[in-house]
């Protein structure tokens, strides 16, 4: 109990500024900022598994959401069935074709000595494949384009229920890392930090611009939710009768029958949103916790001591007979299809997937803060430090405002100064990101909670 | 007629931005080697910084323009560079007193320094952003056009017409004109010569008396001009809006590695490599081919490698297979 006070101290303050808001501004705002805390906790879990457990970089975070995203769109949109008829085939004859080429270049690395005719012929092989599958796929992808552009222009996906996509989405992004990590695992720290962020980069292109896989920029919008819709609870007789219940104190000292409907209705109104919030925390909730489960598991296995090893000295874990390239790409699949989960969960909570939002700002640089805040290698660090940045990430703008107006207090409100700072408080955000990162480098440099290993 | 007509066609449409662009990427490549040379990490608060110099040099542009001085034909912002460039020195020492230096007297490993570079690249974005704002700023004034496309059609009797910005003949010769003194100062001088020691081996370095103080502060000195005219360089062609300055970080790096990170002559070629690969693969080439293939054997498509959308993933895959086959670059790297 005592040893893990840190930990509960923690928690509690950052709950408490929760419920802060809650009371202060409302418990709308409350919940979509928990339920955002937590599905980058995921991210960060994620991130914490492989530069914590393992000291891999992987600043390619961004590219691993989206194709978590992707998943979710292929698992839950329903499938155009003309646009199947118009270019299905054209496109499955690419995949077999892709697959051909994956084969064949398998089969030269495995059946041919390393030299320069086997690389340049390699080479010859993509380089060929890329424009045959160019040539048979343009006509179907402009057919499949041209089935209703304004809605679908799309294959569609499965029709599933969406949750489906957590698990499809994990297994797209550690399809990605399995590539990336056979590509780029044997860099240095810093090529490999720039090397997964312009992988990432890539693949975001592709989901951007390939418009018959997922619309790329035009977005694809009202997916199928896990949770009841607003509109229908506020019809539902139970849910009305729930929170003329929570409410029946307040509801009583109304007399007028008219007014205290009207009031009901309000009340359900707000009701239903906060809601439909609670039951996404939930499901939120239950991933965050089974992961913490498992990774805490991991953490203090016999695997997770050798994860340590590996980071804390190659060589010597190398000489003990530990396969240090095989369990480095282990870790960095996994991770990274952690970071494919949170990604299907995003999609999922908003109910839209929108490629042009994936940046390395948002998906990158600011779930590295996090882990590097929360305390990397610690799994409640990483969870702490999503919660701690997503949470001033967005209550940046109003802190920074009453920050604004103490220091220019004295001046008039139409001064210069003063409408040009307000104007631009949306980027005090990033003043303050930069700053806590730069201040908890240097003063705290293994995070609020830092990483303790216990032998037990 | 029509094979002078398809060159013609390939310079305006190619050859001569792809020189400007790969001029732009080029200092940022020398810029992000350097500091990789000598402070041995990879900063990736290079696009910012070089957003940060712009934005200096605007607000002086915008001084000088609002008590009318000018250069005439010349955009005014060449009179503002000279000072944005010192205030961006005192940038640059200021974040080295106060960031870097910690972790670097504590030789902190080169990973701990980039997650510190993000730290700076947080905090420059905001000041940036804070003061001018994120919108699309333009501040190029003087003569637009040193050759017009319609004046070279008149002029030639061609077909095709070539346009040289004059922002564009700027830019190539001001890079060309600073990457040699660069060179020569490396080469020649004895600060450049105990740089070049310095990034080669410190220990050694420091044994045959070379201050490590100075050749940092110099270090950081050619650091603000590079991120200053080069950013300044870009601006003027294109316009400068903080957000595209970030993105341009990416090939900017994937110059610098491809050319050999640590090498400031491969970050100068892999500058350009950068660039003409992107405009050479993305570049539609079907006008081309109308004009130097008899009329039966025209192509009917837009003969494009690959569609503009994927610019920047080309020049990505370059760097993945250059990273693939020679992790050290097409020139060996981590020599200075």
């Amino acid at each position: 109990m005592r040893k893990n006070l840190n930990i509960i101290l923690a928690y509690a303050i950052m709950m408490g500024l929760i419920i802060l808001v809650g009371i202060f501004q409302s418990w709308n705002v409350a919940l979509s900022i928990f339920n955002m805390c937590l599905i980058s906790a995921v991210m960060t879990m994620g991130a914490n598994v492989q530069w914590g457990y393992a000291g891999l970089i992987n600043f390619g975070l961004m590219g691993y959401a989206a194709l978590g995203g992707l998943a979710a769109v292929l698992i839950s949109v329903d499938p155009v069935p003309e646009a199947w008829s118009a270019g299905g085939f054209d496109i499955l004859m690419c995949l077999w074709l892709i697959i051909a080429i994956v084969f064949l270049i398998r089969f030269i690395l495995k059946n041919f000595e390393k030299s320069k005719i086997r690389t340049y012929g390699i080479a010859g092989i993509i380089i060929a494949g890329i424009v045959i599958i160019r040539i048979t796929s343009e006509s179907g992808i402009e057919a499949i384009e041209a089935v209703n552009p304004a809605t679908t222009g799309f294959l569609g996906g499965l029709g599933l229920p969406i949750v489906f996509s957590w698990i499809v989405g994990a297994f797209f992004a550690a399809g990605l890392a399995f590539i990336v990590g056979k590509v780029a695992l044997g860099l240095r720290a810093d090529y490999l930090a720039i090397a997964t962020l312009l992988i990432s980069e890539i693949v975001i292109a592709i989901i951007k611009h390939e418009d018959w896989l997922a619309r790329g920029v035009k977005n694809v919008i009202g997916l199928d939710r896990p949770v009841p819709y607003e509109v229908n609870l506020q019809t539902t007789e139970w849910f009305i009768n729930l929170v003329a219940r929570f409410n029946s104190g307040k509801l009583e000292l109304i007399s007028n029958i008219a007014d205290k409907q009207a009031a009901l209705n309000q009340l359900v109104i707000e009701g239903s949103s906060v809601f439909v919030k609670l039951c996404y925390s939930g499901l939120f909730l239950i991933v965050v916790v089974a992961l913490l489960i498992v990774t805490q598991k991991a953490l203090y296995s016999p695997w997770g001591r050798m994860m340590r090893a590996i980071r804390d000295n190659e060589e010597a874990a190398n000489a003990m007979g530990k396969n240090v390239v095989k369990q480095h790409l282990l870790i960095f699949i996994l991770g990274s299809a952690i970071v494919g989960i949170a990604g299907a969960m995003l999609v999922t909570q908003d109910g839209l997937f929108t490629p042009g939002s994936y940046r390395p700002m948002r998906y990158t640089f600011l779930i590295w803060v996090m882990v590097i805040v929360g305390g990397s290698g610690n799994n409640f660090g990483a969870i702490l430090g999503g919660f701690a940045v997503w949470f001033l990430w967005i209550e940046a703008a109003p802190i920074s405002l009453f920050l604004i107006n103490l220091f220019t207090v004295g001046l008039p409100e139409t001064h210069e100064l003063k409408v040009h700072l307000t104007e631009s408080v949306p980027y005090f955000r990033y003043l303050m990101m930069g700053m806590g990162l730069l201040l908890i480098m240097r003063y705290r440099p293994k995070g609020i909670l830092p990483e303790k290993i216990e032998i037990k | 007629m029509d094979f002078l007509n398809a060159i013609i066609l390939l310079l305006n449409y190619i050859f001569v931005p792809a020189l400007t662009y790969g001029s732009q990427l080029a200092l940022g490549a020398i810029f992000v080697t350097l500091i990789y040379g000598i402070l041995r990490f990879a900063n990736f608060a290079t696009g910012d910084m070089m957003a940060f110099g712009t934005m200096v040099t605007i607000l002086i542009t915008w001084y000088f323009q609002s008590i009318g001085i000018s250069l005439g034909v010349l955009p005014t912002a060449l009179l503002a560079i000279p000072f944005a460039i010192i205030f961006m020195i005192g940038y640059m020492l200021f974040i080295d007193k106060f960031v870097f230096r910690y972790y670097r007297v504590n030789k902190s490993p080169p990973v701990q320094l980039a997650m510190v570079s993000i730290g700076v690249m947080f905090v420059t974005q905001a000041v940036v952003r804070i003061i001018i704002g994120p919108a699309d700023q333009r501040f190029f004034d003087g003569e637009r056009f040193i050759i017009k496309a319609r004046e070279f059609k008149e002029m030639t009797g061609l077909n095709e017409g070539l346009a040289i910005k004059s922002s564009q003949v700027l830019t190539i010769f001001i890079t060309l004109i600073l990457v040699s003194i660069l060179f020569w100062f490396l080469n020649k001088t004895k600060t450049g010569k105990s740089m070049r020691a310095y990034s080669d081996n410190e220990d050694l370095a420091l044994l045959s008396g070379i201050d490590p103080k100075r050749v940092v502060m110099i270090t950081w000195i050619i650091a603000g001009i590079l991120a200053t005219i080069g950013g300044a360089l870009y601006g003027l062609d294109k316009s400068f809006k903080p957000f595209t300055y970030f993105n341009n970080m990416l090939p900017i790096f994937a110059a610098a590695i491809v050319g050999g990170i640590g090498n400031p002559f491969g970050a100068f070629l892999g500058g350009y490599v950068i660039a003409f690969s992107e405009i050479f693969i993305t570049y539609a080439y079907k006008k081309f081919f109308m004009y130097i293939l008899p009329e039966s054997m025209e192509p009917e498509t837009l003969v494009q490698l690959l569609s503009t959308d994927y610019k920047f993933a080309v020049s990505f895959s370059i760097l993945v297979i250059v990273l693939l086959y020679r992790p050290n670059g097409i020139f060996k790297g981590k020599v200075l």
